[in-house]
């Protein structure tokens, strides 16, 4: 049994931390977090020079042809920077869908250019309240030609193409939906920023009027798609909440060992030991169930569905128990904006939010669970 | 990434198993599999004898205490080798139950502190069950404090002479011998005047008490020793030495990788399955799903934390700290799950034994759970042990690390 990444894997997982150690500090984030500036473009660049943007793409179509294990490893360390780049929206929603449906005119147009850092892509899903569901898709699409309004779009802003998610039947079944490929920069669309929880990484309102759009998979095979899109973002985002959880709990170990207060370490009095334990333990549940996740994800395992849903769970609540402690243990220093910690509260609780809440992957968990226990 | 076995480890799997399946007392695995928290009992025969039985042909084969070395008893085997067989052995591991803290804790003890001679009369019938070892630590005023103890040892020619009380000994009843820790200097501070020993339980002055728990079972002791007499050669490690000989025995008892946990979980989720509320199916409802959810995660967070483990074992490496978490996890939720089953079935949940939901299964594990988050160290010393061990934090502030042990209060309030 080896249920570990293997030395490749690692030694591209240090090679990524030390590449954003560089550019990706935390002044760097905070150009982004302080609104000079959409995205860190500096940064993009040099991903896709890297090869990251591109690790999971075959090379036929311009990626590095490694794969989902290799895009885990990633996803981990552009969690622990606190990345302010597009990389999920681009990498694990818009590039998997045209990997899991696009044609091949499709891919060979837009894949290349993901990989190369020239195209931003993201999902346009939500309309307001609610998580993901078939009733809650309001956008309709009718003769190639959409109307209505996505809300909130991650990376919305500065996308140039975007998976939008479109009714194209009257009723709330997953047969209803259908998705639709928009070149954003192409007209029909009107976009606007809205402030939101975490700053480096952006959300939108599009409104689509009369915007052309080309099908993306099959007629009526929208939801199908998109509850496969999810799953996979899941794993691929599990990783990115593991690796600033991690980091949230460094940054507390790291202050409860040099703070004095009373005459003595913070870290040696037991409330603080006991609330950092109780963050490693977060921490490494999720790990664990993240690292399944990625097996199930990169052997397309028939298990994906409740891996991805028990990896989302868990390291969502891994990265937001952290983020928070890591304040409290911070005490007043944590709550001011000069200090980190803040950044990583706002990006666990936005990516608690992102493909839908906890409590609908706490649902679908149970649901998978029970339905593969009836089989 | 993968969890398929190597080549090697295949086919020791495969013999393996073929050898339990010819094998194992296949008449009681129904029961076994069970039996998934704290007891393990047998309706038509004594566990014990099946225990042993079972123990003694598995040692036969060469089965038994796969890891220890040959000549003691046991296989030679690798740690991976030894996961296997756990996996494999299945419901029929609960048998080992009886043997965990002898072969443990006693054996890895004995192995690195015992005479050879000891060790070669000692450990092969502790390996093959024919003799049950117990731990003889805990104390009234040792707890989680362990080296407050107050047992005292003292030198009488060729022989020491025990006077105290040890309390919580899991099976002093049944066993035939035990490791005890001592205090032979109360003159120095309390890490630095304790002694360890081994002795037979069948000495004179030796009385076992069983411990009437809160659950209302009795799985624990209390163990008097009035003028006991324990010759020098019993004893294991220097004189004054005893408290890094107990380390080992502890660090001994939180290594054991791959052996399941409970968490309630698979019960739980059976039973909201089946289980009808007011509103329609448990299953179906939300709030259940939430919680369940909740644990699915925990659950499934430590089987995969135990898989690493064990992945870092078959590339022949030493497991990272993760799997220090188990029992802290698993300790507290299996409390919570028995809390919350009780909560699903209304006010019928007060109901215990034969005549309630399930035979009274969740409320057997909500009885017991307060003893999981207590036993082998309680949640807070587990606590205590990541922030140190793991997280690299500073120890507790110890004002009594230099004070002469006689000279430490023994009371919080006159």
């Amino acid at each position: 049994m080896n249920f570990d990444f293997s030395d490749d894997q690692k030694q591209l997982r240090d090679q990524a931390r030390k590449f954003l150690a560089e550019k990706c500090s935390s002044k760097a984030v905070r150009v982004v977090l302080d609104g000079k500036a959409p995205y860190d473009k500096e940064l993009w660049k040099g991903l896709a020079e890297m090869g990251f943007l591109g690790v999971a793409i075959p090379e036929e179509f311009g990626g590095a042809g490694a794969g989902h294990l290799e895009l885990c490893v990633i996803a981990e360390e552009m969690g622990r920077a606190n990345a302010p780049v597009p990389f999920s929206s681009t990498v694990y929603l818009a590039a998997e869908a045209l990997l899991i449906a696009g044609s091949d005119a499709q891919k060979k147009k837009w894949l290349p250019a993901i990989a190369s850092g020239e195209a931003i892509g993201t999902l346009a899903l939500f309309e307001g309240k609610g998580n993901p569901a078939p009733k809650n898709v309001k956008l309709t699409a009718a003769s190639g030609v959409l109307n209505g309004v996505k809300k909130p779009v991650a990376d919305g802003a500065i996308a140039d193409f975007a998976v939008v998610a479109a009714r194209t039947g009257s009723g709330g079944r997953d047969s209803d939906i259908s998705l639709f490929l928009v070149d954003l920069k192409a007209g029909g669309v009107e976009v606007k920023s809205l402030t939101n929880l975490d700053p480096t990484r952006g959300q939108a309102e599009i409104t689509f009027k009369d915007c052309k759009a080309e099908p993306l998979g099959s007629a009526g095979e929208g939801w199908s798609i998109l509850t496969r899109m999810l799953d996979r973002a899941a794993v691929l985002c599990a990783f990115e909440q593991v690796g600033g959880a991690d980091r949230a709990l460094e940054m507390g170990r790291d202050y409860a060992l040099d703070r004095i207060a009373f005459g003595r370490q913070i870290g040696s009095f037991q409330a603080i030991k006991h609330m950092l334990a109780d963050m490693y333990v977060s921490a490494t549940l999720a790990r664990s169930n993240s690292y399944y996740g990625a097996w199930a994800l990169s052997t397309n395992a028939a298990e994906l569905p409740e891996a991805a849903a028990a990896a989302r769970i868990s390291a969502t609540q891994a990265f937001q128990h952290c983020a928070k402690n890591n304040i409290q243990v911070h005490g007043g220093m944590g709550f001011t904006w000069e200090f980190d910690c803040h950044m990583y509260y706002r990006r666990a609780n936005a990516m608690a939010l992102g493909l839908g809440s906890l409590s609908y992957w706490e649902d679908q968990l149970i649901e998978r669970m029970r339905r593969k226990n009836a089989a | 990434m993968n969890f398929d076995d190597t080549p090697q480890e295949a086919e020791f799997r495969a013999t393996a198993r073929a050898w339990i399946n010819a094998n194992a007392p296949k008449q009681y695995e129904e029961e076994l599999r069970k039996s998934s928290l704290g007891r393990t009992v047998l309706k038509n025969a004594d566990i014990l004898e099946v225990a042993k039985a079972w123990q003694k042909k598995k040692a036969d084969a060469g089965w038994a205490c796969l890891h220890w070395p040959k000549e003691y008893g046991g296989r030679g085997s690798s740690p991976i080798e030894r996961v296997i067989w756990q996996q494999e052995e299945g419901p029929f591991g609960q048998l080992s139950r009886m043997f965990i803290i002898g072969h443990g804790m006693c054996g890895p003890t004995m192995m690195a502190f015992a005479r050879e001679e000891h060790k070669r009369t000692y450990l092969p019938p502790l390996a093959s069950g024919e003799k049950v070892w117990c731990q003889l630590f805990s104390e009234p005023a040792g707890g989680s404090d362990v080296a407050g103890l107050r047992t005292r040892a003292e030198k009488d020619g060729d022989d020491w002479i025990i006077n105290g009380q040890k309390i919580w000994t899991s099976g002093a009843h049944y066993s035939d011998y035990g490791i005890l820790l001592t205090r032979t200097d109360p003159t120095v501070p309390k890490h630095k005047g304790l002694t360890m020993f081994f002795l037979d339980m069948k000495s004179p002055g030796v009385e076992v008490r069983p411990i009437k728990q809160a659950s209302g079972a009795s799985d624990f002791n209390e163990v008097y020793f009035t003028n006991v007499r324990i010759p020098d050669h019993q004893r294991l490690g220097e004189v004054g030495d005893g408290w890094n000989v107990s380390l080992t025995t502890l660090m001994n008892e939180r290594s054991a990788i791959g052996a399941a946990v409970s968490t309630g979980f698979p019960e739980l989720f059976e039973y909201c399955s089946s289980l009808m509320l007011d509103d329609g199916p448990a299953i179906e409802d939300r709030a259940v799903r939430s919680k369940l959810a909740n644990w699915a995660v925990k659950a499934s967070g430590l089987k995969y934390t135990s898989m690493r483990a064990i992945s870092a074992l078959s590339r022949g490496e030493r497991p990272g700290p993760e799997n220090s978490i188990g029992k802290l996890v698993a300790g507290s939720m299996i409390q919570d799950v028995a809390t919350y089953a009780l909560d699903l079935q209304g006010a019928s949940g007060v109901v215990s034994g034969e005549d309630a939901e399930l035979a009274g299964r969740f409320q057997a594990m909500l009885l017991r759970a307060p003893g999981t988050r207590v036993e082998g160290g309680t949640d807070e010393i587990m606590r205590n042990i990541i922030a140190e061990r793991v997280l690299g934090l500073p120890g507790d502030i110890r004002v009594d690390k230099d004070v002469p042990f006689n000279k430490i209060p023994t009371r919080g309030r006159n």
